[in-house]
């Protein structure tokens, strides 16, 4: 085994090294925290990129994979193992989270400048890190499922990172609980595995419980529904994911984790965590894909399609709702939605290589995107509503630009952006799929719907004059303390600390599109494990879906420009071009469909009236019974005293009164004259006389 | 049951009771001197010569004037008896007399109830001093050694109680 | 009556009147009386029991009787002076008078 695959835990180990040692340090040690924590992920990237550049040599197929198992402890006569894995899933995934997170990094030390906190947030941000690529590394499903907790654990923490703002609480206690939900299927199908393989590693030469011998045992059970085991296991191992990631019906608290700061929103919330579901899904793939003839079967298992469906619909929902959204992060957070949808059908429809592909791509232009708009943010003193801004583009050229970037990419504006390659991949394989082609017109329509509300949102943001004016100054709110520098009337760019990753994100959003262009596909071969062609001739095949996904792309430019960029503008508190069109539709699109209602009226209602319940349990019967048993013991208590001092005591006491009470007696006998003590003992004569006269008698 | 010992019998009975209940404590001696007298006559008739007349040298000649001679030297400071506030005799006399009638009632029945075979005829012992002296001097020579030191004791004592206390002078 | 009985019962009633002295006289002086009466009763009753008894020869009841006066008469004079030592105290011979040894 090579160095860097025996030391490849080094990656995920340095940041949590990292953030243990900041939660450590005092609070006014900031720079000593960031730099900690920039230092500790450039590191792990350059591991990453070893491992990367040393797995590229390695060759293709099975053989490109490494895996390093150890034992954690026994329990009955059974060891638990853990252990990590590099394969070429891996390798990819390490350098995107390493490169995406070391960006965010630079980025947070301009963004919380002014905050007070920033040590505790770069400790929080390392932990992240460190827990997200354990989950990348990880070998065994327990491992992931222990480093997928942190993360969870993580993002609660940086969501709720401005604790004092109850919005901000609330909002990340929904986000955990909700994810929870997620999670306990996850456990249960974790538990099924293990009772049905009764090994948690993927992969153990042959052993694992992803590799051939295993995954034929599970398939040849079946269990409800006619479902077979392996089918149930991943469904529920889905529900994990579709926790994780944002999935129809547990989207609810992707959006409102935006109240967090915009670094974590770029890192946590865009990139990497939501990324986890899909990865988890790409890693037990094999799982997933299962069935009884042979490995991979024509027709895709139950599995697979309802990880299609359930995708479709998401990427729909999320995309509509993004179109009446006004704050600029929940526009980016319901796009997330969307594109999350996209990658999970890609995952039914296509494979690993079709999800993960659109997973790389999105990582860099949403984060991108998320940083952007942090810059936006910054640079309009906590300015979140699209509404009162406009005219940006003179105040922020480069934010503008890379944003204007981010945004052609995501909408997938054909040739030059990477959106566009790795979209498209989803929509043909979509196209293809042999079960039905309503997926590919729930994503065709999505990518409609997202070219229109992006351009709706940079119309709003840079287009036109400005907006600001017209408002009396907000004041700070988000991410400036009291004493902020940028406290300037106008807006303004921002620091080049936060400027330069913005520029780097861009770039990769243009040209890493270039690895997966049919023409040299070398990003799906790297997966796959096959060698990459460049063949140019490929185009042909994809040449018609290529021309249509690009017409839906200018049909969806033109509609936002047609609305929102031909007329201006002008007011503040002007209703929205589409509201005017369509009010009825665009205020249940703004509430989301008015899932969070629904969710609050029935779920939350329950559970609270579930909690008073076992409060009123709690109150009155154990509580009851505890202070019943208390009484009792009181009552012991008192009867034991009354026994003690009333009897006891008291008897004792009477005892002793009677025994001085008859020496009292007794010693009036002593009266002191001499002749009464003769007289007795002449009385004690006459009884002693008497007796021995009767003895002597008879 | 000789008259003598009738007469002597009745005189010593009367000396007794009048001893014990006469008021001057002078009379009571004399009444007492009286009874010792009966009693070394009784002595006499029974033929012990010796007890008799040692009974008239140590009691009568001995005891009774000491008793005098300590009623007199108590005597000061009590006003003569006969004051009608100061009776002779204790104020619960009732109980003390009843005592000892129920002991002499015990005692005259075990002596009326048993019937000891007696020498009626017995002799009259012939018992010479010599013969006391003689028993002193053999059998009962430990007893006498023991008076004396008893004798002594009590002569000692008496010194001792009759001396006057010291001042303890500062 | 025989007259060992006689003098028996003589023996008992001089010692009765002696032990009323005792117990209702309040002269200690006489007290004392009273108990040298009652000693000289004891004495009669050894002498009766001497010269009518199985064995006058051996002399014990005149021995007895002897030391008996002997023994009397020391108690006697230690006696009257205990009188004469508490009569210095508390000035009175009076028995019902001295009582400060109650209990």
């Amino acid at each position: 085994m090579d160095w860097i695959v025996q030391h490849l835990w080094l990656v995920p180990a340095l940041p949590i090294l990292a953030g243990g040692i900041i939660a450590l340090l005092k609070q006014r040690h900031r720079v000593l925290a960031a730099s900690l924590a920039i230092a500790s992920m450039f590191l792990s990237f350059l591991l990453s990129l070893g491992a990367f550049v040393h797995l590229l040599s390695l060759g293709h197929g099975d053989g490109a994979r490494m895996v390093v198992n150890f034992n954690w402890f026994q329990f009955g006569s059974e060891w638990v193992r853990l252990g990590w894995v590099l394969d070429p899933l891996t390798a990819v995934m390490l350098l995107m989270v390493t490169f995406i997170s070391l960006l965010v990094f630079i980025y947070s030390v301009g963004y919380m400048a002014e905050d007070e906190n920033s040590t505790r947030f770069f400790c929080f941000l390392a932990l992240f890190a460190g827990a997200m690529l354990g989950v990348v590394i990880a070998n065994s499903l327990l491992l992931l499922f222990m480093c997928w907790e942190v993360v969870g654990l993580t993002s609660y923490l940086l969501i709720g990172f401005w604790y004092a703002n109850p919005k901000a609480a609330a909002a990340a206690k929904k986000a955990f609980i909700v994810t929870r939900i997620g999670d306990l299927a996850f456990f249960l199908g974790m538990a099924w595995l293990y009772a049905q393989t009764g090994t948690l590693l993927f992969f153990d030469g042959g052993a694992g419980c992803l590799e051939r011998s295993a995954l034929t045992a599970l398939v040849a059970h079946t269990t409800i529904f006619g479902l077979t085991v392996s089918t149930g296991i991943g469904l529920l191992i889905f529900c994990g994911a579709a926790g994780k990631s944002g999935q129809l019906p547990l989207h609810v608290w992707l959006p409102d984790a935006m109240e967090g700061p915009t670094p974590v929103s770029a890192l946590i919330h865009a990139a990497t965590m939501v990324a986890a579901g899909v990865f988890l899904i790409a890693r037990i793939y094999p799982l997933m894909s299962a069935d009884i003839a042979s490995l991979p079967a024509l027709t895709p298992t139950v599995a697979l399609q309802v990880v299609t469906w359930v995708g479709a619909a998401t990427a729909l929902f999320g995309s509509l709702v993004a179109v009446a959204q006004f704050d600029i992060k929940r526009i980016l957070a319901y796009s997330t939605v969307s594109q999350l949808g996209y990658m999970m059908m890609g995952l039914g429809v296509g494979g690993v290589s079709v999800g993960m592909f659109h997973l790389i791509t999105h990582a860099f232009f949403k984060s991108l995107l998320f940083l952007g708009a942090g810059s936006v943010i910054h640079g309009c003193s906590g300015e979140q509503d699209i509404r009162r801004m406009g005219g940006l583009r003179k105040f922020m050229p480069i934010t503008f630009a890379t944003y204007a970037c981010g945004m052609l990419a995501l909408c997938g504006f054909p040739l030059f952006f990477s959106g566009f390659w790795s979209k498209d991949e989803i929509l043909h394989a979509a196209f293809a799929w042999s079960v039905s082609r309503t997926p590919f017109f729930m994503g065709a329509f999505g990518a409609l719907l997202t070219a229109f509300y992006m351009t709706r949102q940079l119309c709003y943001m840079f287009a036109g004059s400005s907006r600001r004016a017209q408002i009396s100054p907000m004041p700070a709110h988000g991410g400036h303390a009291a004493g902020d520098i940028c406290h300037a009337h106008s807006p303004h760019e921002s620091p080049a600390v936060m400027t330069a990753p913005l520029v780097i994100l861009a770039a990769f959003a243009v040209f890493l599109g270039l690895i997966g262009a049919p023409s040299w596909p070398w990003f799906q071969s790297f997966l796959g494990g096959e060698p990459a062609l460049l063949n140019f001739g490929a185009f042909s095949g994809v040449l018609p879906l290529m021309v249509a996904s690009s017409l839906l792309v200018f049909l969806g430019l033109g509609l936002g420009w047609l609305l929102y960029h031909r007329k201006r503008i002008e007011d503040a508190d002007a209703r929205d071009a589409l509201e005017k069109i369509q009010p009825d539709a665009f205020s249940v699109l703004g509430h989301a469909f008015y899932i969070d209602k629904l969710y609050d009226a029935t779920i939350v209602r329950f559970n609270a009236a579930l909690a008073y319940i076992c409060d009123w349990l709690d109150r009155w019967v154990w509580s009851g019974a505890v202070q019943a048993f208390s009484y009792l013991v009181l009552a012991l208590a008192w009867l034991d005293n009354f026994f003690d001092s009333k009897v006891v005591n008291a008897g004792f006491d009477a005892g002793c009164h009677t025994v001085s009470r008859g020496g009292r007696l007794l010693s009036f006998l002593q009266g002191g004259r001499v002749q009464s003590y003769l007289k007795m003992i002449g009385l004690a004569l006459i009884v002693l006389v008497m007796l021995m006269l009767w003895g002597a008698r008879a | 049951m000789t008259a003598f010992f009738l007469i002597v019998a009745a005189l010593t009975i009367a000396g007794t009771a009048a001893a014990m209940s006469l008021r001057n404590p002078i009379h009571c001696i004399l009444a007492l001197t009286l009874s010792l007298v009966g009693f070394a006559a009784l002595y006499l008739q029974l033929g012990a010569q010796f007890v008799g007349f040692t009974q008239v040298l140590v009691y009568v000649g001995a005891v009774a004037i000491l008793a005098v001679f300590a009623i007199m030297m108590t005597r000061s400071a009590n006003p003569p008896e006969g004051q009608s506030h100061q009776a002779a005799f204790s104020s619960s006399w009732l109980t003390g007399g009843a005592i000892a009638a129920v002991i002499f009632a015990v005692l005259a029945w075990c002596i009326l109830s048993k019937s000891t075979p007696m020498q009626t005829a017995i002799q009259q012992p012939d018992v010479s001093v010599n013969q006391i002296g003689d028993a002193l001097m053999h059998k009962f020579a430990l007893p006498l050694e023991i008076v004396g030191v008893l004798l002594t004791a009590a002569l000692i004592g008496a010194v001792i109680l009759a001396m006057p206390e010291r001042r303890k002078t500062l | 009556m025989s007259p060992l009985n006689a003098y028996l019962l003589l023996s008992a009633l001089l010692f009765s009147i002696g032990l009323t002295g005792v117990l209702t006289r309040r002269n200690a002086i006489l007290v004392l009386i009273g108990i040298e009466l009652m000693l000289n009763a004891a004495n009669l009753n050894f002498i009766a029991f001497w010269r009518y008894g199985p064995n006058p020869a051996a002399l014990t009841g005149v021995m007895f009787a002897i030391f008996s006066i002997g023994i009397a008469a020391a108690e006697a004079a230690v006696g009257l002076g205990i009188i004469l030592a508490v009569y210095r105290h508390t000035k009175t011979t009076d028995l019902d008078q001295i009582n400060t040894m109650k209990g």
